[in-house]
Formats: C-alpha cells, sequence, structure tokens
C-alpha cells in the first residue's frame, strides 16, 4: 500500500511537472525544436548504455554464479560470492572516478585498434576518442556495477534447484554441463530473467557514474568509440538541472516521467516474460 | 575452511568496544559542537544570495573576510548558478544575486528586477577572469592562435594539429600530425557562454553565443574539473577553462591585433577597461559589452565578466546598510585583491571600480 501511495505520488509530481513543458521552446531545450526532439536522442542513449551494459554483464554474471554455485570447490565459491557482492558496496562516484581516471585512458589504444581494424563497421567506424571517455566505456562501467545484482540473484535461484532433479540427471549419465542445461537452467529461467531487468533497471537509472564518464553530445549514433557520444536521461538531468531555471527544469522532469515510464514498461515486459516461463514450466 | 575458535573470535573482541567508544566519541564530539554554536550564537543579521558558481571561490573570501570584521552577521551564498540566481532574487526570495551574464532585456529580467526593487535594480561587475585555451599536445609548449582558428578548430574544420592554418600561425614551431580533439563543457556554464560570444564575435563563427555548446560534436566534459582533467588526459585535446584552474596545461597566445596575448589577469582588466558600456541601460546598471574584436595592445578579449545584483532601497534599515557594506567591501580595491589572491580572478580596472563604488554606495533603506 505505502509502495503504491509513494509510487503514485512520484507519478503525479512528475506528470504535473512536466506537463508545462509541452509548450517550451527552443531556447529551453538547448536548441532542440520541441520535446520530442529533445527526449528522442536522450531515450536512445539510455536504452543504447543499458543494452551494451546488459549484453556485457549477463553471461559473465551467469558464469560468476554458476562457478560459484556449482563448479568451484566450496573453498574458492564463498569468497568469490562475497567478492561480487563487495563491487555493489562501491558508490558511483567511485565508479566514475575510475572510469575516467584510470578504464578510459587504457582503452584509448583497444579503441585505436578497433578503429583501424574494424572500422568498416558503424560501431567502430571512429574517430577514436583520445581520452577513452565513449559510450563503450561507460557500458563497461555499468556493466562491471550491475554484475553484482545479477550475479547474486541468479546465484541464489541457482542453489534452489531441487537436488533431485539435478541427481537424477547425474543418473542418467550427464555431464555436469549436461545436468546444468537439463535442470538448474530450465529452473532457474524466469529468476534469470528477473535479475537481468533488475540489473536493467540499474543500468538505466544509474546517474552519477555515467555523467561522470561519458563525454555526451545529444546525438543519435551507434558509434562505440567516438568522443560525440548520446547522453543518457539521468545523466542529462544530473548535468543540466544544477544550472536550470523556469521551463528547463518541467523539461528535465518530462525527460524524468519518459525514464519513469520506461523502466514501468521493462519491469511489466519481464513480469510477462516470466509468467510464461513459470506456465510453460508447469506444464 | 573453519578457523580456529580463537582467531575467529580476536576481531571481535576489539571490534565491540572499538564500536562503543566510536559511538561515544561521536556523541560527545555532538555535544560540544551544540554548545558551542549556542554559546556564539549572536549573529542577528543574515544576507542570503545565490547565483553563479564561478564566484564561488571568490564569494567564499570575501564572505569571510566580511564576517571577520562584522561578527554580528552571516552571508550565505548559494552557488546555484546564474540563471537561478536572478530568478530567485527577482522573486525576492534573496537579498543580492551574482550572475555570469548581464540582466537581460529580451527575457525581461530587467524588468523583473525593477519590479522586485520598486526602482532599477543596482548591477555592478565584481569578478573578471580570464578564459585560457588550454591544449595538450605533445611537444608544444608556446601555441599561437587566432579567434577564426580556434574558431575553425571547435567547429571540427581543421582537425590535424599540422594544418596549414596552425602552421602559419606558429612559425618554427614543430607540430606533430595528431589529430585534434576539441573538448567542451557538457554542463550549461557561463564559461562556454563567453567562449561561444569570443567565437561568434571575433571568430566569425556561424553558431550562436550561448550558455550550451551549440554544435554536437567533439568531447564533452562535465564541468571545469572534468574540461582540465579531459584535455590533461587526451593528448592533441583542446578547450578551455577559468585561467585560474588551467593547473599544469598550456594556454595558447591568442590573436589581438596583430600580436599575440597571453592569459593574464592584467590583460583581461585591460580588455575589460577598453570595452564599452551596454545601450539603453538605467545609472545604476554597469553592464560592460566586452569588446571581443578588441584590437587594444595587450588586451585580453576571451574572459567572463559576472555581475553582483542588489536593490537600491530596501525595507529593512538593518539589511540595507549590510548589504551596501558587504558589496562596498566586494568592489573594492581590498575586496578585489582578495578575489584575485584566493580566486586567480582579474581586480577591476581603476575607472570600472570607481564606478561600481559610487553606485553601491547610494544603497540606502526606504523613508
Amino acid at each position: 500500500m505505502t509502495i503504491l501511495v509513494a509510487l503514485a505520488g512520484v507519478a503525479i509530481f512528475l506528470i504535473i511537472q512536466g506537463i508545462p513543458a509541452l509548450g517550451a521552446d527552443p531556447s529551453d531545450l538547448s536548441g532542440k525544436p520541441n520535446l520530442l526532439a529533445y527526449t528522442a536522442p536522450l531515450v536512445f542513449g539510455t536504452l543504447w548504455a543499458a543494452l551494451i551494459a546488459i549484453l556485457l554483464a549477463t553471461p559473465l554474471a551467469l558464469g560468476v554464479a554458476l562457478a560459484v554455485s556449482h563448479y568451484a570447490p566450496k573453498g574458492l565459491a564463498v569468497p568469490l560470492g562475497y567478492l561480487v557482492d563487495l563491487l555493489a558496496a562501491v558508490p558511483s562516484v567511485i565508479y566514475g572516478l575510475w572510469g575516467i581516471g584510470f578504464l578510459g585512458p587504457r582503452l584509448v589504444p583497444v579503441y585505436e585498434w578497433l578503429e583501424q581494424h574494424l572500422g568498416w563497421l558503424p560501431f567502430f567506424a571512429g574517430p577514436a576518442s583520445t581520452t577513452g571517455r565513449t559510450i563503450l566505456t561507460a557500458g563497461i562501467v555499468l556493466a562491471i556495477m550491475i554484475l553484482p545484482i545479477i550475479t547474486a540473484i541468479s546465484r541464489e535461484i541457482f542453489t534452489q534447484t531441487p537436488r533431485l532433479n539435478e541427481e537424477a540427471a547425474l543418473a542418467l549419465g550427464a555431464t555436469r554441463w549436461e545436468m546444468i542445461r537439463l535442470s538448474v537452467l530450465p529452473y532457474a529461467r524466469s529468476g534469470i530473467v528477473s535479475a537481468v531487468m533488475l540489473g536493467l533497471g540499474r543500468a538505466m537509472g544509474e546517474t552519477m557514474a555515467v555523467a561522470m564518464v561519458l563525454s555526451a553530445s545529444g546525438v543519435v549514433t551507434f558509434n562505440l568509440i567516438s568522443s560525440t557520444n548520446p547522453s543518457t536521461i539521468a545523466a542529462n538531468i544530473a548535468l543540466t538541472f544544477a544550472d536550470a531555471t523556469g521551463l528547463k527544469v518541467n523539461a528535465l522532469v518530462a525527460t524524468g516521467l519518459v525514464l519513469f515510464v520506461i523502466t514501468f514498461v521493462v519491469n511489466f515486459a519481464a513480469r510477462a516474460i516470466v509468467a510464461r516461463a513459470d506456465r510453460s514450466v508447469s506444464r | 575452511m573453519k578457523m580456529p575458535p580463537n582467531i575467529g573470535r580476536a576481531p571481535r573482541r576489539i571490534l565491540v568496544p572499538g564500536i562503543t567508544a566510536l559511538a561515544l566519541g561521536l556523541a560527545l564530539s555532538a555535544c560540544g559542537a551544540a554548545n558551542e554554536s549556542s554559546s556564539s550564537g549572536k549573529s542577528d543579521i543574515s544576507l542570503d544570495g545565490a547565483g553563479s558558481s564561478a564566484q564561488e571561490s571568490a564569494m567564499d573570501a570575501w564572505r569571510s573576510a566580511f564576517q571577520k570584521d562584522n561578527t554580528n552577521v552571516t552571508v550565505n551564498y548559494d552557488p546555484s548558478g546564474s540563471g537561478a540566481g536572478v530568478e530567485k532574487f527577482n522573486a525576492g526570495g534573496i537579498d543580492f544575486a551574482a550572475s555570469d551574464s548581464a540582466l537581460s532585456q529580451d527575457k525581461g529580467e530587467i524588468d523583473a528586477a525593477k519590479k522586485r526593487c520598486g526602482a532599477d535594480a543596482i548591477e555592478v561587475p565584481n569578478y573578471v577572469s580570464p578564459i585560457a585555451v588550454i591544449y595538450n599536445v605533445k611537444g608544444v609548449k608556446d601555441l599561437q592562435l587566432s579567434a577564426k582558428t580556434i574558431a575553425l578548430i571547435f567547429d571540427g574544420k581543421i582537425t590535424k594539429w599540422n594544418d596549414p592554418a596552425i602552421a602559419a600561425e606558429n612559425k618554427g614551431v614543430k607540430l606533430p600530425s595528431t589529430t585534434i580533439s576539441p573538448v567542451h563543457r557538457s554542463d550549461e556554464s557561463g564559461t562556454t557562454a563567453n567562449f561561444t560570444d569570443y567565437l561568434e564575435q571575433a571568430g566569425g563563427w556561424s553558431h550562436p553565443a550561448d550558455k550550451v555548446w551549440p554544435i554536437q560534436s567533439g568531447e564533452g566534459a562535465n564541468g571545469t574539473s572534468g574540461m582540465v582533467a579531459a584535455v590533461g588526459q587526451g593528448d592533441g585535446s583542446i578547450g578551455y577553462a577559468d585561467f585560474s584552474q588551467a593547473g599544469d596545461l598550456s594556454s595558447a597566445k591568442i590573436k589581438v591585433g596583430s600580436a599575440y596575448v597571453a592569459p593574464s589577469a592584467e590583460a583581461a582588466a585591460k580588455a575589460l577597461e577598453t570595452s564599452p558600456m551596454e545601450d539603453g541601460r538605467p545609472a545604476s546598471d554597469l553592464a560592460v559589452k566586452v569588446d571581443r574584436k578588441s584590437t587594444e595592445a595587450g588586451a585580453y578579449p576571451l574572459l567572463l565578466a559576472s555581475y553582483l545584483i542588489a536593490c537600491p532601497t530596501y525595507d529593512d534599515s538593518k539589511t540595507a546598510d549590510t548589504v551596501k557594506s558587504f558589496l562596498s567591501y566586494i568592489v573594492s580595491t581590498a575586496g578585489q585583491q582578495a578575489g584575485a589572491d584566493n580566486a586567480g580572478s582579474a581586480p577591476l580596472p581603476a575607472s570600472l571600480q570607481q564606478q561600481a563604488a559610487k553606485i553601491v554606495d547610494t544603497i540606502s533603506s526606504k523613508g
């Protein structure tokens, strides 16, 4: 009940504060002709950065979770689990600093190599950034930030696989990997989906790390390695809010409303997938 | 993996008393702090100001010096941004504002301020800072650039450091073939507004001057510190920042007339001194129209001039007196020197300083 009230409160605030932005003129929207043109690149950037993060984090997180739950000896599995959980305890500002000061500069040669050898792909068209503050770097930082969430949830689900199912598979002559494919993964499918969706939510809403790492220009591009990148909604709010006045604030709140709606849609989509998966398992 | 029992327990034996001690210490120090503030709490006047974040460090210096001499006064300053400061001032929420751009006629700010004060508002320049064109090119130390070349670089038209246009201005300097990576501020800033104004007026840039970087290319960095870090990290980078914040980075000399001038407080003050006043302003408004195309020898026209905005009269005589003495201190030679020492700003040129002091001196209480 409290949650519903809080959610409704947030939604009402966003709608009331966001609506005046419909009448905002270009001077309030960084020169974009209307609210839609202002929001669209940000929505693209948000989804694009989150997608990169999810693509990088999911395989790694599932691998770590499986290693902890099924492969590694107990002596190694427990510390490894703790270590990954510890990643969640690092504040996002620290990730931002690390991304600017450590990761970015070290990725510059990688980006230059990608531009030279894979430049025919639109993703690596270049010109490569000289500071490494690209959307790919931001995506990697985001991936590390959401790794503990996905790992922790999938690990818990993997360990809850009924012992009998696993032993039945092994008794039928399955190898360990076949056992995991036959019993653990189907059982854990809905759990994995919710874990990934939680991670996705975090990646889309992450503000500080992206605001610090990303060199944003409000464009729409699939180029991963140039210094001209789309911004994300949350990072854009953080960067522009401090000096915003009048309708500009409303415009920012309106983008916030869009982010709110997107996270809602993502969550509902996750629910739907989980529900369908549950039905097919029980059938 | 089971630890021997005594090892497992040892940390706890240290931990528990440790936490207790820490908690006690915190509680005690909290008490101390509470006592202190109640015994010395005799400040009976407080001034509230808000606005420019560029002025923050200078404002800190002015506030602490002023409060040292006037122990019964507290001056609060919220560096929430120039636009927000003006908006709050015009709504009557604060006693004075500081803004990186003079009150705008087009946006109706002058009329709104007049309405709030009941008379033409006071606006005096109080903070002048040169903006340096900072760069990081291996092996290049003394770069000289004209406004036109800078505009082409930031426009993405000149992409290599050994471009003929740059080479022509830097005879005898060995320029590498590194790609130029222009860096701009990704947040809104008065520095961007003044830099783009310079590019537009002196460099023939096709984009309008704005607080937000107007073109969608190049690298974006958040805040002055982000800008300095981005230029410092990327070989071949070029950016712009408050001269006092440029740190170890090299600053380009810019072309003024036929000579090249390095950024400095004196050169910026000179450029301001030779600039005309903005037209159509009331007598209490000292808005300067910075002459970006100045050809004055030794002037550095790429600068940020920031203003103090206040009312000529206040209802309450105490507030009026305090605003007057605080603002008088800021525009006094001592105050300007304090700003220069603490924030690296340029002291106001003498003529402007005297005019500003005269205007601030007219602040009075109503009736």
